[in-house]
């Protein structure tokens, strides 16, 4: 007797759909590695010049004899990135520290919510903050004559990415079986005692793994980056100095390039480059969370 | 310490360990201990006993304050530890933890090595008063290791992570580590339960081994364990002491039917 009815379809059909979707990730990420490597590999194996692209920060791709120095852009996102974490990740362990461990009830509620409320806005509405808000603010504040630059972008940044290392932070925390700080306290440790030598280094891999997202999440924001560091090629000597990333060279540039030009080429190469590291970071992040997992 | 005492409502005196004194509890508005009066004496087993619910846990968890853990108990009435009211404004609950060292259902190593599980309190406790030498700690883990007869078990895995071991080394590893604190007081909450007959039989060995040095106030679900293991017997329902005697005198004649009948396995 053939069983091959509607629900048979019906299964088969939605197995499918299933394995599509599941596998439709791995697609579209080497989709776009492809894309990006296929873009810029003609300038990688043609005129780019390793040597200059790491160590000149002459980035000239429209003079009539073009160099493509990107050490200006890569310490420009570094630093921008490295000033963040800077201030992100102390106020986001803080966060979670808080609202993993002391924060109860209402108090507890309302904070993880409006944690990832904070997340969800979009980087256009940071980097307006950075320009109309912080940059006169720091203008007036140390007296300089430009607030926009690394400390601007910075803090933006450092901003940004707070929420998301907040949730995962929290997530970690909260993963640490309640009978370990039981434990703890039956054994007369107090509060900041269970928290600084249990909870901590019980949750050590998590808390690294939202720090590193956090980084991931820095080197890769564009629009706020591009609106609050002032947008300027310059090894910067000092947090007020304007710097550019390289995203944000992406940006601004790939729209007045010839298509499959040299140019076109050499700001695909900064998209190679950029989905290399974040790509390193993330990979990191997940294998470290995997480490907890297995424990 | 009289001997023939067998009932509740013993007069203040310095002979106990813990005291309580109209002890009222309530989880929220439930109310689960009624006006309980306690005495548990210096340098004996006694075990509590008593159906599911009763609140024998209850009043274990009240006498180191980690029932306060919850955050919406309510207490009325006084709890003396060694003389002290630990509810009372001059108390510091860190001390009373250092004097009441508690030993849960499930063992609860934590996720660190067997020597800084050992030494986790220790460290705690000396760490604030003094700089302690590498060769006086591996004196203290051996010590206390040796008086849980788990050190020849464990020996070699010192610095193995604590969670590997057998659920009875872990039980033994959790009695160990209260050791080096110096506790006066134990208090064990059904510390067999989670483990199998061989490790039951090793862990009330040991536990029987360590009265006299320390008094010990166990909760058991299991009467058998009750009687072959304890000096003393209290008897809880819903949240009232019924009877508390020697434990042979308990088993034998106890007082309450309530008591009988829960012995003779009527219900709980």
């Amino acid at each position: 007797m053939d069983r091959r009815d509607a629900a048979w379809y019906i299964d088969k059909v939605a197995q499918w759909v299933v394995f599509v979707g599941g596998i439709s990730a791995i697609v579209f990420i080497v989709g776009i590695f492809v894309f990006i490597t296929k873009e810029g590999l003609d300038f990688v194996l043609g005129p780019l010049n390793l040597g200059e692209f790491f160590t000149s920060i002459a980035w000239r791709p429209t003079s009539n004899n073009p160099t493509y120095g990107a050490l200006a852009l890569i310490v420009g996102t570094a630093s921008v990135t490295g000033f963040a974490m800077l201030l992100s990740v102390p106020l986001s362990l803080g966060a979670a520290l808080f609202i993993a461990e002391f924060a109860t009830g209402k108090t507890r509620e309302v904070l993880k919510v409006l944690v990832e409320m904070l997340a969800a806005i979009p980087s256009v509405v940071w980097g307006f903050v950075g320009m109309s808000i912080m940059h006169p603010l720091i203008m007036r504040i140390f007296d300089v004559p430009l607030g926009l630059g690394v400390l601007n972008a910075g803090l933006i940044l450092g901003l940004m990415a707070a929420p998301i290392m907040t949730t995962i932070a929290e997530d970690a925390l909260k993963a640490v079986p309640d009978t370990y700080r039981e434990a703890a306290e039956a054994l007369g440790a107090t509060r900041w005692e269970v928290i600084f030598k249990v909870v901590i280094p019980a949750s050590r891999n998590g808390l690294l793994a939202a720090v590193l997202l956090g980084v991931g999440r820095g080197f890769g924001e564009t629009m706020a980056v591009l609106m609050a560091s002032g947008h300027a090629i310059n090894i910067p000597t000092s947090p007020f100095d304007s710097v550019r990333a390289l995203t944000a060279t992406i940006a601004s540039e790939l729209g007045d390039t010839v298509r499959g030009g040299d140019h076109w080429g050499s700001l695909f190469t900064l998209g190679i480059l950029l989905f290399v590291v974040t790509f390193v970071i993330n990979l990191t992040a997940d294998i470290v969370v995997r480490g907890i997992r297995k424990k | 310490m009289a001997d023939g005492e067998s009932s509740v409502g013993y007069p203040s005196t310095g002979a106990f360990a813990i005291e309580t004194r109209g002890l009222n509890l309530w989880y929220g508005d439930f109310q689960a201990l009624f006006d309980v009066d306690l005495g548990v004496k210096k340098g004996i087993i006694t075990s509590m006993i008593g159906p599911s619910g009763c609140g024998k846990t209850t009043v274990l968890r009240t006498c180191n304050r980690i029932i306060e853990r919850l955050g919406y108990v309510r207490t009325t009435g006084s709890v003396y530890v060694l003389g002290h009211d630990i509810f009372g404004d001059d108390v510091e609950i860190v001390q009373v933890r250092k004097q009441v060292g508690m030993v849960f259902q499930r063992p609860n190593p934590l996720p660190i090595s067997v020597r800084d599980n050992v030494l986790f309190g220790f460290r705690l406790h000396e760490a604030r008063l003094r700089k302690v030498a590498r060769a006086e700690e591996d004196e203290v883990l051996e010590s206390a290791l040796r008086q849980v007869l788990l050190w020849d078990a464990v020996k070699d895995r010192l610095d193995r992570p604590a969670t590997g071991l057998s659920l009875e080394e872990q039980q033994k590893l959790c009695i160990a580590r209260l050791l080096p604190v110096k506790p006066e007081v134990l208090l064990m909450d059904e510390p067999c339960s989670a483990l199998d007959p061989a490790g039951t039989e090793a862990v009330e060995e040991m536990i029987w081994q360590l009265r006299g040095d320390y008094t010990i106030l166990i909760v058991t679900h299991n009467m058998a364990q009750a009687r072959r293991a304890s000096d003393e017997c209290v008897f809880m329902l819903l949240g009232r002491i019924v009877e508390h005697g020697r434990t042979e005198e308990l088993f034998l004649a106890p007082e309450h039917t309530e008591t009988a009948d829960y012995i003779e396995g009527r219900y709980g």
